[in-house]
């Protein structure tokens, strides 16, 4: 039996995308999958009794080391902001390229804690930032320094002891450009080296919370328990700086969708399911309750999506335990019908995620087609007709010519580049001043203004000689071309009418990251969670591949 | 030391305020982020284009023939290299293409080492007694490196280079009959046994 990849114009819908959860295919999984084999090695801590200082952790195989360079400050209560405009944080980190040298610490220690305005070498591969969950951080401290362990509950409310606030890469403030290092067979998997900064510095965490506990009380000081440790993982605060970046990326985000539809494909393609292979689904799905219970958020929005998503994992989890049979051929597109007739889109999402849990032999080659060569798809086929480009805006964009851009809401927002960060931000168009600055993301609006324009261009045949006399059409143009190839390029919405939630490309984003716990603060940011549940460094070598099913607070 | 990741989002970003459009940006981000790898001079010859740009005209041709002279103002070297890139099929019949009087040659000179690799052919480039070579944008080969680029060539010749050897045959002769040195002579035993196929075929 062959499936069909699901239509783009459903799933590159916003409201779908938004639904997305993490993966065997998510980025922080592959990570961990790659680096199991790797020495893991804390090589400096040079922390004051308050905490404040350096450290350095590494992973070595073979020639290769990563070193994560730590620096922890002391801040004022009121310098302490999540926010993009924040100048100081609790700590700050980089990852450099090999052994950093104690010239190499000095030369960062007055860099990277200045973040955006400080200036990295190709040396450094990744820079961020983290504050202090304090309420958790204090209590922690205060519990272990009595020679006790925190309490559980407040712990699975917040879930870590930092957040970090931004995670950059590929070139951002002098950071190694990506084709450095693209040819490393250990990062051939996209944002690997975000990943790998984000699970260090989980561990200083530790470590520093453990190294303040024992200076405060050293008779009756004791460590954070192993088991705790690892239900806890980083926290993430991520605004709009992350949206753009998948209308930017478009064959980037194709082969992420991609991989994932290529996935359910081929697990709906398959006739026999072995009990294993249903136990162990039935068993994450069962397991991932724990994840959704535990799934904490202020926001209304989200509050109802979890609501639903519970109600219909308990409806789905009767219908596999009641009226359902793995040995019938092909359970799992069975299953899949099932769903797009029964249960919310964040539920079919869900468990298309957990489907993907008993296949290694389908995920772990899909894994190494995450990455894209962007430039190669760059050149616009001037020498093609204006009628094939016509063709294709009917065939890929079919859903977005309905749109009606004469109407005021459907041209609401726009989007632009802060003078203040440099960050990108969304703004009401008919209220604030700057959109005359607008950002190429509507990629709708100008997608339907380049169809509008062909239908009434006349005597000109070829691409070259349309864009010549239409330059303002150019982007457009070279995306149309691409979405012809990359048929999950495009976003098959409108990123600047007035209901837009850009969470929903935030989110898209984060699930292929594989973060847990969306937690919407507005509906431009939210917070994460990332490595909850994840095995600790020295639990590397040999760990439960399906630990994100697992975590107990 | 600027990555070539904020090279090329600069220079893109800076080339739609000076009032380029985004699609013309982001071919402009691209071009200098290649010359800047290369060595060359890029952001400064493009800083400089944007500050005299504001003072004086530039001339924008857009179908480009066989040759072409500009006599008034000079030829904006940008959109004459999105044109270069867009028209590269018919241009590519031409075996050589004539301008007169570029503004900022090097900015053009970006888009011609792209067009190289597209089309999968070196490009030799002549102005003013200077002679650069284009390989398919790996590369630019030049006689003058060491020397400032010119704001401005009165004349400029594109040549594409037919694919072809750059050696003799009598040269490749000499060092193939060197590498087989390394091949072992086949006694009668050796042809029966040591291939893997049979020694006919016709069965």
């Amino acid at each position: 039996m062959k499936v069909q990849l699901r239509d783009p114009n459903t799933i590159m819908k916003l409201s779908r995308l938004g639904s997305f959860h993490q993966s065997k295919l998510s980025f922080l999984r592959s990570f961990l999958n790659e680096f199991k084999d790797w020495e893991y090695k804390r090589d400096l801590f040079n922390l004051d009794k308050f905490g404040y200082g350096e450290a350095v952790y590494s992973f070595r195989k073979d020639k290769r080391t990563y070193s994560l360079v730590c620096f922890a400050n002391e801040i004022k209560d009121n310098e302490r902001s999540d926010r993009v405009i924040a100048t100081k944080w609790d700590a700050a980190f980089t990852l450099h390229d090999g052994v950093p040298t104690q010239k190499d610490i000095d030369r960062l220690k007055n860099e990277v804690p200045k973040q955006e305005v400080g200036r990295l070498s190709f040396k450094e591969l990744t820079l961020s930032r983290a504050n202090k969950s304090v309420r958790v951080f204090d209590h922690v401290v205060e519990k272990l320094s009595e020679g006790k362990q925190p309490d559980l509950e407040l712990l699975s409310k917040v879930g870590y002891l930092y957040r970090t606030t931004a995670v950059y890469g590929s070139g951002k403030f002098g950071l190694a450009d990506r084709f450095r290092i693209k040819n490393r067979e250990e990062i051939n998997g996209p944002f690997r080296l975000e990943m790998m900064l984000v699970y260090l510095v989980r561990q200083f965490t530790f470590d520093q919370v453990n190294h303040v506990s024992h200076h405060k009380n050293p008779s009756k000081a004791v460590k954070l328990d192993k088991k705790i440790c690892k239900n806890l993982g980083i926290g993430n605060s991520t605004g709009l700086g992350m949206a753009p970046f998948i209308v930017n990326h478009p064959t980037l985000l194709n082969n992420w969708v991609l991989s994932r539809e290529i996935a359910l494909k081929k697990i709906r393609e398959i006739k026999t399911v072995k009990k294993k292979e249903s136990d162990l689904f039935v068993d994450c799905i069962k397991k991932s309750l724990t994840n959704i219970t535990s799934w904490n958020t202020d926001s209304e929005y989200q509050q109802i999506k979890i609501k639903n998503l519970l109600k219909d994992i308990k409806k789905f989890i009767k219908f596999i335990d009641k009226s359902f049979d793995f040995e019938d051929d092909y359970p799992f597109n069975k299953i899949y019908l099932w769903l797009e007739n029964e249960v919310c889109e964040e539920c079919i999402e869900y468990v298309v995620s957990i489907m993907m849990e008993p296949y290694n032999e389908i995920t772990t080659p899909l894994i190494t087609q995450m990455s894209s060569e962007e430039d190669k798809y760059f050149t616009i086929p001037s020498s093609r007709s204006l009628k094939e480009l016509r063709n294709i805006i009917e065939k890929k964009y079919s859903n977005i010519l309905k749109i009606n851009f004469d109407k005021k809401q459907n041209t609401q927002n726009f989007w632009f580049i802060s003078k203040n960060k440099e960050e990108p931000r969304l703004a009401d168009r008919f209220e604030e001043s700057g959109s005359e600055l607008e950002q190429p993301i509507a990629i709708a609006r100008d997608v339907k203004k380049l169809y509008e324009k062909l239908l009434n261009t006349t005597n000109i045949s070829t691409v070259a000689e349309f864009l010549s006399k239409n330059p303002e059409l150019r982007h457009i143009v070279r995306r149309v071309f691409i979405v012809e190839k990359f048929p999950y390029s495009e976003i098959q919405d409108n990123t600047i009418g007035k209901n837009i939630m850009p969470i929903d490309m935030l989110r898209l984003k984060l699930s292929f990251f594989g973060a847990l716990k969306f937690d919407p603060r507005s509906d431009k940011w939210l917070r994460i969670c990332m490595f909850q549940g994840a095995p600790l460094p020295d639990e590397l070598k040999n760990y439960d591949e399906q630990w994100v099913y697992r975590t107990s607070i | 030391m600027k990555s070539l990741s904020e090279i090329e989002t600069t220079a893109k970003r800076a080339s739609k305020a000076a009032g380029f459009s985004w699609g013309e940006s982001e071919e402009i981000g691209k071009c200098i982020r290649q010359l800047e790898m290369f060595g060359l001079p890029g952001i400064k010859h493009l800083n400089s284009y944007f500050h005299d740009k504001i003072k004086n005209n530039y001339e924008n041709l857009s179908l480009i023939n066989q040759s072409n002279s500009s006599p008034s103002s000079p030829y904006c070297p940008i959109i004459l290299g999105i044109g270069f890139l867009d028209q590269l099929k018919t241009l590519e019949n031409y075996q050589k293409i004539y301008f007169s009087n570029i503004a900022y040659p090097i900015l053009f000179l970006s888009f011609l080492s792209r067009s190289s690799e597209i089309i999968g052919k070196k490009i030799n480039v002549k102005f003013d007694e200077k002679e650069i070579l284009l390989n398919l944008n790996v590369n630019i080969y030049s006689n003058f490196l060491e020397l400032e680029f010119p704001k401005n060539s009165e004349n400029l010749e594109i040549n594409f280079v037919e694919n072809k050897d750059n050696f003799s045959d009598e040269e490749w002769r000499s060092l193939y009959k060197l590498s087989e040195n390394t091949f072992v002579e086949e006694k009668d035993s050796l042809k029966k046994g040591a291939a893997g196929a049979g020694l006919t075929d016709n069965d």
